[in-house]
């Protein structure tokens, strides 16, 4: 095949993924936007077979191992993506796209070890790029699967004097991507790759589990932008293209998420390097609140006629959508008005809960935005907040100057009786006070929110 | 390539990819997040080149890693994005239809 037709074989396949970004935009053609950029890279993989580049002669050298590789990777790859549990899925599009961003960053560095002295001084630098941000992509990506996976704390990893040392090592990072750049030696490029993995991992670590959607969403727009830079080494158009489409489309989505959660992006990216080692334990809370047992509860919702349920991030943690649902049925068989009010960002990333929910079979009618459910509340009897805390905290309404003012919260406190599912007194991923909780309408039932509302469930059935 | 070239296509698919996204509920912010992330595993065709290019063990090694790393970032990416999106298949109210039985 000439190098004009796997030019434009590679423009259709670009095209494609514009198509399949701007499907994925819109509820109605989003699966659809995923076919089309999984046939668009289908087709620009398989044309790679049919392309000799100059000197070069099909069928291509080392043709079995990259058939092989292909084959291993769909092996790991599909059962991974297919059995991940959707609870998981946060973490497992944080390991494809480390996987993504450290697969960047060794074609770089085959490249470099091919084109040694001959590489002119842009390839050398783009090189230098893709490797670099590829690395901090690759460590920083595992870092927020330990976290999501609960392998290593959620909470902000800080240590006396750590921002020096991360600040030391980006320096270092930096100084030795110029040396890459003057020396031209393979030396300096394994220092870099070093200092870049440990400097992505540094960069995460002080990043906390509220943070940490915003982080991979940025560090795949970072994964991006090397797939452009490792284009530009290999002079290979489409790269560029698809690259630059997910680090521009990346970056955006980013800012959209940071501020659906009403984060500040500076915040967050420069938090490494801002983040002081936390005081031992905040002034604990000693106001008397109202807790209860299951059966209080269950009298409460069983003497309601409207109930809306309002899950969050504990609902997740707890994997207790199938038992949430249990209980709405049953609520629903008796009568009693039930819907699930949705905040934009609940679960652990935007729109996250709508999976889970989707996926334990809620009915989608049940499903209220926050815009629908709000003006509702005056006419409820009771809001059960299961695992959530910031996205209903007045703070947001009330407190100028905290960290969540501004960010629209749902109005449980219109509604007459307040329950709240919580493991504890603990706030939420913005670590402030919930007024709400010590208000006297608001009931609260300790535990994992599974068990309690299982034993919930239970008192229920046996009213 | 020529580098003016090179960077005119990079300026305007900046604009193009800005343009796509700039509107979206964040209903979608996971899958659309999800699904990009499966685009950059066409580094895949960058990691096939390279491996093409290989003379030395060492080069052929570091491909073969890159390939499979990039495969499983390219196909695992898109099909765990269309599983997310399946999830909301219900929303056209034919969800009765698709009941418990999720395909396994």
């Amino acid at each position: 095949m000439s190098r004009t037709i796997y030019d434009l074989i590679g423009l259709g396949a670009g095209v494609m993924f514009i198509l399949a970004l701007k499907g994925l935009s819109h509820p109605r053609t989003a699966r659809r936007g995923n076919i089309l950029g999984a046939i668009g890279a289908t087709v620009a993989t398989i044309a790679v077979f049919f392309y000799a580049s100059e000197g070069n002669e099909l069928p291509l050298n080392n043709l079995g191992w990259i058939l092989g590789a292909i084959a291993f990777g769909v092996l790991v790859g599909v059962p991974a993506a297919r059995k991940v549990q959707m609870t998981a899925m946060p973490q497992l599009v944080a390991l494809f796209n480390g996987v993504g961003g450290g697969a960047a960053a060794l074609v770089a560095i085959v490249e470099y070890l091919k084109l040694g002295n001959t590489a002119s001084t842009g390839v050398v630098i783009a090189t230098v790029f893709t490797v670099l941000v590829g690395c901090v992509s690759f460590s920083g990506s595992i870092v927020t699967f330990l976290k999501l996976q609960e392998l290593m704390t959620t909470r902000p990893v800080v240590f006396p004097g750590g921002r020096f040392v991360i600040a030391a090592t980006l320096i270092g990072t930096l100084a030795s991507a110029v040396w890459v750049v003057m020396e031209l030696g393979t030396t300096p490029l394994l220092v870099l790759a070093a200092l870049s993995l440990l400097f992505g991992v540094l960069f995460v670590l002080p990043v906390g589990g509220a943070d940490v959607p915003i982080v991979i969403s940025l560090l795949n727009a970072f994964t991006g932008l090397t797939v452009a830079a490792g284009g530009y080494v290999l002079d290979a158009t489409l790269l560029i293209i698809a690259g630059t489409l997910v680090g521009a489309s990346g970056t955006i989505l980013t800012r959209l998420m940071a501020e659906a959660m009403g984060r500040s992006l500076f915040g967050t990216l420069f938090g490494a390097f801002t983040a002081k080692p936390q005081e031992a334990g905040t002034a604990s809370e000693t106001r008397p609140v109202k807790s209860g047992t299951p059966d209080d509860v269950a009298i409460l919702l069983n003497y309601a006629r409207r109930v809306v349920i309002v899950p969050g991030f504990g609902l997740a943690v707890a994997q207790a959508q199938h038992t949430v649902r249990e209980l709405a049925d049953l609520l629903t068989a008796k009568g009693i008005d039930v819907a699930y009010g949705i905040h934009p960002v609940a679960g652990r990333m935007p729109g996250h809960m709508n999976v889970l929910l989707a996926e334990a079979n809620v009915p989608y009618e049940q499903l209220s935005e926050m815009e629908e459910v709000n003006p509702t509340f005056p006419q409820t009897d009771v809001a059960l907040i299961i695992g959530a805390n910031d996205v209903v905290n007045p703070a947001a309404k009330t407190t100028p100057g905290c960290p969540i003012y501004g960010m629209p919260i749902l109005d449980v406190a219109q509604a007459g009786n307040v329950i709240f599912l919580k493991r504890s007194m603990r706030p939420g991923f913005a670590g402030i006070e919930n007024e709400l909780l010590f208000d006297s309408k608001t009931t609260l039932l300790f535990g994992d929110a599974k068990a309690s509302l299982t034993k919930v469930v239970g008192a229920l059935k046996a009213l | 390539m020529d580098l003016v070239a090179i960077i005119t296509i990079f300026v305007l698919a900046v604009f193009v990819g800005f343009e796509v996204v700039s509107k979206v509920s964040s209903t979608l912010h996971t899958p659309l997040m999800s699904g990009a992330n499966a685009i950059h595993g066409v580094i895949l065709v960058g990691a096939i080149i390279v491996a093409d290019h290989s003379e030395t063990n060492l080069e052929l090694g570091l491909s073969v890693a890159a390939i499979v790393l990039a495969t499983i970032n390219m196909v695992g990416g898109f099909v765990v994005t269309d599983r997310m999106l399946e999830m909301f298949k219900g929303k056209s109210g034919n969800r009765a239809s698709q009941g418990s039985g999720d395909k396994k």
